[in-house]
Parts: structure tokens; C-alpha cells; sequence
């Protein structure tokens, strides 16, 4: 069971949206904890964010130099890979988690990069109603509970 | 809690603080970072059970429940819009100091439909079929087609770069939906309302990271009375990045 972290950059690097989870699709279901909490350790939790912001360096160079809306895996960094998107209005959604897990010792986890790529595009949708309040500015934070609801479903259905 | 320690450098708190605590379990609070909307065990059963939960009042007929990617065309009448943008004019020269701050107001509400309209029209062209528009003469060929059919119903009249400066470029329309019923008073000098217009494409470019000033000009010829030409001027930085990558 890998854990997850996902946020959303606006233009001027600042945080729009940020969630941790872990992939809902356990197949070791022996595990007490319901599935979808989080496993980051506590000092893996507190680098998130930094492996990611630095990652935004790595964005903006591929930014121009590519005509892609999905960057694919962009930066890893100590077994956390980094995975980013970015939209015509300059947004930027990365997704960080382990490269593998270690529960088992051995296991050694695929990731299909096609379902991180259907992740993007949907959250990308989901932005854009996002962005269709007027009551909402580029660059603010989104702190909707439905938007937030939707991003865990689709997390629950492609992560 | 161990959680506490982790801060968001977010600038714009918005309304929430750091004490407030979402009752349903959802929702991203910028001040309280990723302790806020972390998925616990009841969260996790109404996400893995697809609960129905009404969240917020709007919940059950919510905007992310709807499909804004259809590329069926939505019209609005012709006449209501006109009558809307009549009163936009009128507030906004109410509040202005002179002709040169009408235009600032007008170009300032344009603005924030320009961001919008981008990322939708991209959404709607597709991510099959569509790419990111990382040169300027693509972004204005974008702009000037795709974009302003979305908007406008059909694409602009002319894009043409000027031969002097190597940083404008301009893009015509021979009759501006917005002004089509709109005639300047003499007094008036040359004001122009498509000005509006013109935020809508300036907010456009700006939010794709093309930074440009975009005014509109009244340049009428036979047959065409309003035809209006949008000038953009892209900014210095913006020719340099365009050399080094492209040069």
C-alpha cells in the first residue's frame, strides 16, 4: 500500500490544494487501518512539500521546452518520485509517493504511468470547474469540500 | 500533534485560520495544510462506499457534477447580452474618473473571463488533439481562432505583426460582438468598448505566461464601422525567452 501526496501549484509557486492518501487498492487487507489514510512516516510528511517545491524548477524548464500538457515523472528524489502536469494557465498539479514499498520486503510496485496521466487530466477538469466560480480568483486557494471529496474519488479510482 | 509543525507558505490564507475545522472531514484548509483533509477512517468509509453526502448546500447540484467539456455550442441571445454589457459600460463610467479609467475598468473585467476561457477552451479542445501553446505566434494563432470562436462564435478577422515594432502584434475583428450596438459619442474621443475585449485577451496571455499590455483601437474602414484592432505589445523578458529557446 503506497501513500500518496498531491498538490497543486498557481502561477507564483504558491499552494492551492494539497492531499495525502494511500492507494485505496490494497490487496493486504490483514491491515487494521481502513484504506486511503496516509503512510507517510512523520519525516517523510514534513519533506513533501519541499521535494515537490523543488521540483518546480525542473517544471519550468521542461514547461518550454515541451508542448505537453503531462510532464510525466519529472525529479525523484531518495526513492520519492515526482510525477507533474501543468495546464495552459500555468498550473502545476505534482504528485509525489515511494517508489516501492517495503512491507514485504521484496515487492517491488508497478506504477502504471497511464493512470497517473488519467489522474491528471481528470483533476485538470476538475480545476477548470473549479475556476468557473466567480467567486474564485486565479491563485487561491481551494478550500471547496466537494472539490476536495472529488479529488479523493478519483484518487480511490485511478491510484 | 506532531502534524502541527507543518505549515503551508501560502500567502493568501484566504478566510480560513488555523482553528477551523472542517465538520464533514473535507476540504483543504490553507492555514492548517495537509492535517486538514486527511482522509481518516470515517472519510474513508464514505469514499469506499460512494455514500451520497451533502457537504455543501449547493452539493446536490454542484458544478463538479457537471460535464463543462462537451463541445456542444451554448448560445445566449444576442440582445440580452447587449443589454448586459450596456449596464457594464454604464457602471463602470460612473465610477470612472475619464475616458483612459473607463477603458482600465472595462479591460480589468475582461480580464478574469480571459483567464477562465483559456483553461476551459483547452479543456474543450481536448488533451488528445490539443497541445500547450508555448510560442507566441501559436498562443496568438490559438487566441485568434479556437479562442475566439468559443467566445465569440467565430474566429477574429485578422492577425497581423507589426513591421516596425517586433514585439506587437495585432489581431482585428471586423465588427466586436460586444460594441455592435454601441456608437461613441463625438465628446467621447476615442474611447473604444471593446476594451473589454481586450482584458479578455490580455488575461488570456497573461495567465499562459505570455505577458502583454492589450489595447483596442478604432480603425474603421468601408462596409465595416467598428472594425477594432487589439494591439499586443508582449513584454521585453518575453522576446528574450522566445530567442533563447526558439532562436
Amino acid at each position: 500500500m503506497s501513500s500518496y501526496y498531491f498538490s497543486i501549484i498557481g502561477t507564483r509557486d504558491n499552494p492551492l490544494y494539497e492531499v495525502e492518501f494511500s492507494s485505496f487498492k490494497s490487496s493486504s487487507s490483514s491491515s487494521s487501518t481502513p484504506p486511503g489514510i496516509s503512510q507517510f512516516t512523520d519525516s517523510v510528511k514534513e519533506i513533501l512539500p519541499f521535494v515537490s517545491n523543488s521540483s518546480l524548477d525542473l517544471i519550468e524548464d521542461a514547461q518550454w521546452s515541451t508542448s505537453q500538457f503531462n510532464l510525466g515523472r519529472i525529479d525523484s528524489f531518495y526513492g520519492l518520485l515526482v510525477y507533474a502536469f501543468i495546464t495552459q494557465g500555468n498550473i502545476k498539479f505534482i504528485l509525489c509517493f515511494e517508489s516501492s514499498t517495503t512491507n514485504n520486503g521484496n515487492v517491488t510496485q508497478k506504477y502504471d504511468e497511464n493512470s497517473i496521466k488519467q489522474f491528471f487530466i481528470e483533476i485538470n477538469d476538475l480545476y477548470v470547474k473549479c475556476l468557473l466560480n466567480p467567486f474564485y480568483a486565479v491563485n487561491d486557494a481551494i478550500t471547496s469540500p466537494d472539490f476536495d471529496l472529488k479529488v479523493k474519488l478519483l484518487a480511490k479510482k485511478y491510484l | 500533534m506532531s502534524d502541527d509543525i507543518i505549515l503551508p507558505s501560502a500567502t493568501s490564507m484566504s478566510t480560513l485560520t488555523i482553528s477551523d475545522v472542517s465538520r464533514t472531514g473535507f476540504g483543504y484548509n490553507p492555514s492548517v495544510g495537509t492535517a486538514s483533509n486527511s482522509i481518516t477512517s470515517e472519510t474513508s468509509n464514505i469514499l469506499l462506499n460512494r455514500k451520497t453526502i451533502s457537504l455543501t448546500p449547493t452539493s446536490a447540484n454542484s458544478i463538479y457534477d457537471k460535464n463543462v467539456s462537451s463541445k456542444k455550442i451554448t448560445e445566449i441571445s444576442l440582445s440580452s447580452l447587449s443589454f448586459l454589457f450596456c449596464e457594464i459600460v454604464n457602471w463602470s463610467h460612473k465610477n470612472s474618473k475619464g475616458i483612459q479609467d473607463l477603458e482600465t475598468r472595462l479591460n480589468g473585467l475582461g480580464y478574469q473571463i480571459g483567464q477562465r476561457f483559456l483553461e476551459l477552451t483547452k479543456l474543450r479542445e481536448g488533451f488528445k488533439n490539443s497541445k500547450r501553446e508555448i510560442r507566441i505566434i501559436e498562443v496568438l494563432q490559438f487566441i485568434h481562432g479556437s479562442f475566439w470562436k468559443s467566445i465569440f462564435g467565430r474566429a477574429a478577422n485578422d492577425l497581423e505583426k507589426s513591421q516596425d515594432v517586433s514585439n506587437e502584434y495585432m489581431i482585428i475583428d471586423n465588427a466586436p460582438l460586444v460594441s455592435r450596438f454601441i456608437s461613441i459619442p463625438k465628446d467621447y474621443g476615442n474611447l473604444n468598448c471593446s476594451a473589454f475585449m481586450a482584458g479578455i485577451i490580455e488575461g488570456a496571455l497573461d495567465s499562459a505566461s505570455f505577458q502583454a499590455d492589450v489595447t483596442a483601437h478604432s480603425v474603421p474602414v468601408d462596409g465595416y464601422p467598428s472594425r477594432t484592432v487589439f494591439l499586443i505589445k508582449f513584454h521585453e523578458s518575453l522576446m528574450v525567452r522566445e530567442s533563447l529557446r526558439f532562436g
